[in-house]
């Protein structure tokens, strides 16, 4: 698939232009309480995201995928390291800057959906805008509301949606704002399978077709394989990493945690 | 299921906390007012007892000071000393007794007018009257000696040997101070002021010489107070009662008791309109409990606990919370009455100092309100929760009000309501008492109606409010004017506290100012003088007064008016009909007040001629040249002619008559007031010309057009400013009921708070959707309450209309906007602490799915 929309090619270039990271961790170490109770959710993890790419989290429960999401993504403190999103160093960075950063280049997707009941699904989909005091740019959000497939949707409160509309509209919101990467935890943990192929299908697509930046933090082997890469976390550590992944492979790889669990 | 019960107390503390707190206003208001009514009466009991302690007997004369003709005026003093020459009689006292003024220094008038007695000094052999103690200097004995009770000299700075100016109705005499003294007087020890006479300067002031209007009889060791009543009444005149000292002590607890009732009631009624307030934030709390729980009430249903246990749990948890919150609220309340009585001396009225009485009655009563009221309110949500179906429990989704149950209750407010609003048109056009009485009922009814339908109203009011919102608020102006109407329930029970506190305020001062506004413009539009004359005390004024103003320089017209009265024979039947009138100076009448002459001439009246007022001459069927039948005062008959018709008028009586016509007939005219018109006008020249032609009396009150405009005025402030006080507790228990939908809401809402947080939205401004959330739900309140207390206001002034001409309904905007202002602080006040913790919930927990 080629990059055809305009958007895209000119993401593809700047891309180039700036070392072609979207974010990145460095060392970064994130600890939960003290003394007894300390716990080291992420170990040292050094890991880039590159722009234009799809990049999977996976490793088994409590590895620490969540908590190396929010520490990227600026929703968490870190304890040491470091986290960049683009050039912007996130420590040390103020609630308010954070949250404006969060607002202009990260978008977000969650396991539950997390719309807006009172608002109806376009006014949700604009939301970062108006929080943003920003217009939206009306030929990019035609562009993703066609690619997520809700045109006859947009004035429905999310009651009236299904699951998988909901999260479209999620998907859509966080892409609203063209964002300089997007970061998803679990999308699809509350979909059926069907549902949650056509998000992860809009997810890929969203990278392939308008050079967007994408981190999804999954369990599922098969919702990794959309992806173009995937890290694998254990204990708070960066384990390893595939290219390419298929649902096989990364299913082999991930029974090799479990055996490796039940031997330690 | 107690255990349940308390264990719900306990998990919800900071909910339970605003019904707890809304609860104990009520009870502490409730509590209050009977604790701090009991210690008065208490108090005032114990003085009056104290007052007559040594009093075996009491005699008091019903005799008539304005009649001539009356042989006996009072009790002779030759009665009184056949009373002490009785068997038992260790002393008898002859007092006789009146207004007296006492001036300080600067010539202003010492104590309230209502409160300035003059007495006499009655030694006994011994040289003592035992009502006084003197803690300086001695009675007064000669005619121009006063005794002044401690706390007036205290505050005249006077000291004995010190000339006093006093004024009784007559005009100002200087006195010497002989003594200074103290007394068990109620009266006095209530801060009234009081001087001694020498007995006959104070019979010649207030009855007639040799005469006395009571006497208090002591009784000698071992002497029964019944016998030696029995001794005294064959000694007295007719026109005179004696009673035991006991008995008159009983009289004056009795009717210490009756003014305190009305206090009490006032006090109590406002406690009930707290506490009603207050049903509306319990059962909204219970409500949002109840739903908090859902899926574990489903849950005890479905292991078997049945409806009547689940809604017996809410009540007993409704109970506990009743319970804390009347033990704390009757300390407060305890705390109220002492406060209560400590902010009464500082409005000059002394209360006898006395033990706190806290009888069983506020304490029962306390407790019996708080838990009752809170188990009432909490009735409904009980009721709710049981219907709560076991499956539930399965269910992820929350149990959502059906559409129809809201059908039902808008069918059911709309039909009250509109029975309410036909109920006080009905009384409105009525008019009169009965007019009211049936507004009062409609309004009841309305309010009972707009509260049910009120939240069918949050939507479309709140959809006025929401531009003033999304404008210059942006997205948390929008967002905070969706969350309002999101649960309209909610939000109406919220609402509605502030509602009903602003209905009642509105209606007032929709009703105070246009009353108001209507006297003042009676007053301008009726008195043409410039100055009016009156007794500090509301008394009479001494003819004197009259004499001396009329010969001021500039007077250009000097009226009085002097209430008359006099009988009339009705023609052929030979009835009787007593007939009420004022005598005014002919001539100088018409121009001092307004006289609208509509038949006949004013003229007439210089000429010994009658005029009557229209309704009146209506009423009988008189024109001008009538002839009427009359009989005066003394028994003296004339026969007057109608000279003038004249339109009714508030200032004017429905008789007018010549002062020469009325005066020989009467020695002690009965002058209210003298309206004076001076050349120049209103000017301190003019006003000082007459203060000195007054004598400079402390006891006369000079007043000009502002004066006797702020009279009318000054008192309607007043009783609002009074009544907002109060009303503010209405206030604070809507702050309450704010405080807690929001940190509800702010509850149920942590995961989209954490989303929007997490998409860009900052503290700031999530802190600023939940205050716009508040303001709305506020002003949502304060708008169906000013739109309510503006129509009964309204409905109420309809039936004054015909007592007062003139009237015509003024909006108060300027208070309005104010009562908007403050509804809305009351939401940013509420939202302080909802909208911290909103602005502090940690993001991450928020988004986390359990
Ligand atoms: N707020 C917190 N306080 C203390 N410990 C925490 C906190 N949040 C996470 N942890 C701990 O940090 C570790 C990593 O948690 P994290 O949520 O990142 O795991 P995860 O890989 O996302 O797991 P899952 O697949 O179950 O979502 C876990 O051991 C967890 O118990
Ligand atoms: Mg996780």
């Amino acid at each position: 698939m080629t990059t055809t929309t305009p958007s895209g090619v000119q993401t593809a270039a700047r891309t180039t232009a700036t070392a072609a990271v979207a974010a990145r961790a460095t060392d970064l170490t994130k600890v939960y309480g003290q003394g007894e109770t300390q716990v080291v959710a992420l170990d040292g993890v050094s890991v880039d995201f590159r722009k234009a790419e799809f990049t999977a989290i996976m490793g088994p429960s409590g590895s620490g995928k969540s908590t190396l999401m929010h520490c990227v993504a600026g929703l968490d403190s870190i304890s040491s390291g470091s986290a960049r999103i683009g050039d912007t160093e996130l420590t040390g960075l103020k609630d308010k800057q954070l949250t404006k950063l969060r607002r202009d280049k990260i978008g977000f997707i969650f396991q539950a959906f997390n719309l807006l009941p009172t608002l109806n699904a376009l006014e949700n989909i604009t939301l970062p805008m108006d929080i943003a005091g920003r217009k939206p740019d009306q030929a990019w959000l035609d562009t993703v509301v066609e690619t997520v497939g809700l045109s006859g949707r947009l004035k429905h409160r999310p009651t009236e949606l299904s699951g998988g509309q909901q999260q479209r509209v999620a998907v859509a919101r966080a892409l609203a704002g063209r964002p300089e990467i997007m970061f998803a935890d679990e999308p699809t943990g509350n979909l059926d399978s069907r549902s949650g192929a056509e998000v992860l299908g809009f997810l890929r697509n969203s990278v392939r077709e308008l050079g967007q930046t994408v981190v999804m933090v999954t369990h599922d082997p098969v919702a990794a394989s959309y992806a173009d890469r995937v890290v694998f976390l254990a204990d708070g550590r960066i384990v390893d990493e595939m290219a390419d992944p298929t649902a096989d492979r990364v299913l082999d790889r991930m029974k090799d945690f479990d055996a490796k669990g039940r031997t330690s | 299921m107690f255990r349940t019960a308390l264990r719900n107390v306990l998990a919800h503390k900071a909910r339970l906390l605003m019904t707890v707190l809304a609860v104990m206003l009520g009870v502490a208001f409730v509590s209050g007012t009977l604790v701090f009514t009991d210690t008065l009466s208490h108090a005032f009991r114990s003085q009056s007892a104290k007052s007559y302690d040594d009093v075996a007997v009491a005699v008091t004369s019903l005799g008539n000071e304005y009649d001539p003709a009356e042989t006996h005026p009072g009790v002779s003093q030759k009665t009184l000393d056949e009373i002490r020459g009785l068997d038992g009689v260790a002393a008898a006292y002859g007092r006789v007794d009146g207004f007296a003024g006492v001036a300080d220094p600067n010539g202003k008038l010492i104590g309230a007018g209502w409160s300035n007695k003059g007495s006499n000094f009655d030694p006994g052999k011994d040289g003592k009257d035992s009502a006084y103690t003197f803690t300086d200097g001695e009675g007064p004995l000669k005619a121009d000696e006063i005794a002044l009770d401690k706390d007036s000299a205290a505050k005249g700075e006077y000291k004995v040997g010190d000339r006093v100016r006093v004024a009784t109705n007559g005009p100002v005499k200087e006195y010497t101070l002989s003594g200074i003294f103290t007394t068990k007087d109620g009266a006095v020890n209530a801060g009234g002021s009081l001087v001694l006479f020498d007995t006959a300067v104070a019979q010649e002031q207030y009855l007639k010489p040799g005469w006395y209007r009571n006497v208090t009889v002591t009784a000698a060791p071992g002497t029964d107070d019944a016998k030696l009543l029995d001794a005294v009444e064959p000694l007295l005149p007719e026109n005179a009662e004696a009673k035991t000292g006991q008995a008159v002590a009983d009289e004056q607890a009795e009717e210490i008791e009756q003014g305190l009732g009305a206090l009490k009631q006032v006090l109590l009624g406002f406690a009930g309109i707290a506490l009603f307030v207050g049903v509306f934030l319990i059962s909204n709390t219970f409500s949002m409990l109840v739903a908090q729980r859902t899926r574990e009430l489903a849950l005890m249903r479905a292991v078997g606990a049945s409806r009547r246990q689940i809604t017996r749990s809410v009540l007993l948890e409704a109970g506990v919370v009743g319970a804390i919150a009347s033990a704390v609220g009757f300390v407060l309340g305890v705390g109220l009455a002492l406060g209560l009585r400590s902010g009464m001396a500082a409005f000059e009225m002394k209360i006898p100092a006395g033990p706190l009485v806290v009888t069983p009655t506020p304490v029962i009563a306390a407790l019996a309100v708080g838990v009752l009221i809170t188990m009432f309110a909490a009735w409904l949500p009980g009721r709710r929760a049981a219907k709560i179906p076991p499956v539930a429990a399965m269910n992820s989704v929350h149990a959502v009000a059906t559409t129809k149950s809201l059908v039902v209750r808008n069918s059911i407010g709309a039909f009250v309501t509109a029975v309410g609003a036909v109920v006080i048109v009905w009384g409105a056009g009525m008019g009169g008492d009965g007019g009211r009485l049936r507004i009062a009922a409609g309004a009841f009814f309305a309010l009972i109606g707009v509260i049910i339908l009120i939240p069918l109203l949050s939507r479309p009011v709140i959809a006025l409010i929401r531009p003033i919102l999304t404008g210059p608020f942006g997205v948390a102006g929008k967002l905070a004017g969706q969350n309002a109407v999101r649960n309209p329930r909610r939000t109406g029970a919220t609402a509605s506290a502030l509602a009903i506190g602003l209905t009642l305020v509105t209606g007032l001062s929709v009703l105070g100012v246009t009353v108001g506004k209507a006297l003042d413009k009676m007053a301008t539009d009726n008195i043409k003088a410039d100055y009016m004359v009156s007794m500090a005390n509301g008394g009479d004024l001494d003819r004197s007064a009259v004499t001396a103003l009329e010969k001021v320089k500039g007077a250009t017209a000097v009226s009085p008016q002097q209430a008359v009265q006099f009988e009339l024979k009705k023609p052929g039947t030979g009835e009787k009909i007593f007939m009420a009138g004022s005598a005014v100076k002919a001539g100088d009448i018409e121009r001092v007040l307004k006289v609208d002459v509509v038949q006949g001439s004013a003229d007439s009246l210089a000429n010994g001629q009658i005029a009557v007022a229209e309704k009146t001459a209506k009423k009988r069927g008189w024109k001008v040249g009538t002839a009427l039948p009359v009989t005066f005062a003394d028994e003296k008959q004339a026969t007057l002619t109608i000279g003038a018709i004249y339109k009714d008028s508030e200032f004017l009586s429905p008789t007018l008559l010549d002062t020469k016509v009325v005066n020989e007939h009467e020695t002690k005219p009965s002058i209210r007031q003298v309206f004076v018109k001076m050349a120049g006008g209103q000017s301190e020249a003019n006003e000082k010309a007459l203060l000195g032609a007054l004598g400079e009396n402390p006891a006369i009150r000079l007043m000009d057009h502002q004066d006797i405009r702020d009279e009318f005025g000054g008192t309607i402030n007043m009783m609002l400013n009074i009544l907002y006080g109060l009303l503010a507790m209405a206030l604070i228990i809507a702050v309450l009921g704010v405080v807690n939908t929001l940190a509800m809401s702010v509850f149920e809402r942590q995961q989209e708070i954490g989303m929007l947080r997490a998409i860009g939205l900052d503290r700031r401004r999530v802190k600023r959707m939940v205050r716009l959330e508040a303001v709305v739900i506020s002003l949502f309140g304060a708008l169906i309450g000013i739109g309510l207390g503006v129509f009964l206001g309204w409905a109420i002034g309809e039936t004054l209309k015909a007592a007062l001409t003139g009237y015509a309904l003024v909006l108060p905007w300027d208070r309005i906007a104010i009562f908007l202002v403050l509804a809305g602080l009351v939401g940013v006040l509420a939202s302080l602490w909802p909208a911290r913790s909103a602005a502090k919930l940690n993001m991450l927990n928020a988004i986390k799915t359990e």
